[in-house]
């Protein structure tokens, strides 16, 4: 039990580690190309600019959420 | 690092862990986080208009992930989240309509904040009552029931405030709805009065106004803890949406603070789920009761201070 417990700190752990780098490079990459589009949507097309943060933020929900199940999925497999 | 749609200066892991802890939450508990998230950006200098509608866009994320997590547990009745959400949504347009008129007022920062702090401490005052009466009054059956057993059979309720409960669901006004996963049939006027009332704080306060619908879940209507957190997050997913798009068209999301505060909330909100699976209700309810009270603080302290970092 103890064992099985640790193995699961070990995977969630790592885990948290890849997720972080995973998501820097997210903040550089995305945040950065979009950050002025979105600027010039909210100023100028408010209705678009709606759409286009709930589509954003409900994609971003589903992508990492299945990324995180993966790793997740992937990480326990590799140590058991 | 500079957002430029709410014209501010945030440390992106200060967002990251902000939404980190409020995933935790909410999974656990089935709420938006707002009392947390909302003085949270204001302590960034967000003004409170950008605070509410950001942090709805976080919540639609967040409530995506632990909703499908609860999903797999059993803990979300569909229909009533449906229901639910038509009558949040109807709630959350006006408390939108009342911000926009406080900001046309120019004093929505002082009656936003004066607000907040009435319901989180109301709510905080009623649940610690509750729910410490309710472990009081079961102790030696609990004892019994949690020694060794199944998350499952830690999901039978009980309430000091099941009597009115019970005298809430014998109102029989047409049309009754039957509910069979959460075990209980009521008047769709009771479902649709609760949802109103979660959707208008929602619209006003920020979040999902979790905070009042899961409490009301279980008080007024009698659904399960667990199905109430689970359910709560589902019809979040629908009202949060329109909210989020309702606040974006006035003029009140910065969609890319949402976005950074949401990378840390996927990670919280799986550990909250699963960890719901530890606890009686009671005992989750009791739990629950220190949150809106840091958030009444958070608020306190930026309305005597004026305080922004």
């Amino acid at each position: 039990m103890k064992q099985g417990a640790a193995k699961s700190l070990r995977a969630f752990a790592a885990e948290l580690a890849i997720y972080a780098v995973l998501v820097t490079g997210y903040f550089f990459l995305v945040l950065h190309l979009l950050g002025n589009w979105l600027y010039q949507l909210e100023t100028q097309h408010r209705v678009l600019y709606a759409i286009v943060a709930i589509l954003l933020i409900a994609g971003q929900a589903v992508v990492l959420d299945a990324v995180t199940t993966v790793l997740f999925r992937l990480l326990r497999r590799s140590w058991r | 690092m500079f957002f430029p749609i709410s014209n501010s200066h945030i440390n992106p892991v200060y967002l990251v862990v902000v939404g980190f802890v409020i995933g935790i939450l909410g999974g656990f508990f089935g709420v938006g986080g707002s009392f947390i998230a909302g003085p949270a950006l204001r302590l960034m200098g967000v003004d409170w208009n950008y605070a509410v509608g950001t942090d709805l866009a976080h919540i639609v994320g967040k409530s995506i992930v632990a909703a499908r997590k609860h999903r797999t547990l059993g803990n979300v009745d569909l229909k009533l989240g449906m229901i639910m959400a038509l009558g949040t949504i109807a709630g959350a347009e006006g408390g939108a309509q009342l911000i926009q008129a406080l900001k046309r007022a120019g004093n929505v920062n002082t009656v936003v904040s004066w607000v907040a702090i009435v319901v989180y401490l109301g709510i905080s005052i009623f649940m610690l009552w509750e729910s410490y009466t309710t472990l009081r009054l079961h102790k030696g059956r609990s004892r019994r029931t949690v020694s060794d057993v199944k998350a499952v059979e830690s999901k039978a309720d009980h309430s000091a405030f099941g009597p009115v409960t019970k005298k809430i669901q014998r109102m029989k006004i047409w049309p009754m709805i039957s509910l069979p996963t959460s075990g209980i049939q009521i008047s769709l006027w009771t479902i649709l009065v609760v949802a109103v009332v979660g959707g208008f704080f929602s619209g006003f306060l920020g979040g999902g106004a979790g905070y009042i619908r899961m409490p009301s879940m279980v008080y007024v209507l009698g659904v399960p803890t667990h199905l109430a957190v689970g359910t709560d997050l589902f019809e979040i997913i629908i009202s949060a949406s329109y909210g989020t798009f309702s606040h974006a068209i006035k003029g009140n999301v910065d969609i890319l603070i949402a976005l950074v505060m949401h990378t840390g909330a996927v990670i919280g909100a799986q550990i909250g789920v699963v960890a719901t699976q530890y606890f009686a209700g009671p005992k989750i309810r009791l739990a629950f009761v220190p949150l809106p009270l840091i958030g009444a603080a958070i608020v306190i302290y930026t309305l005597v201070t004026g305080h922004k970092f």
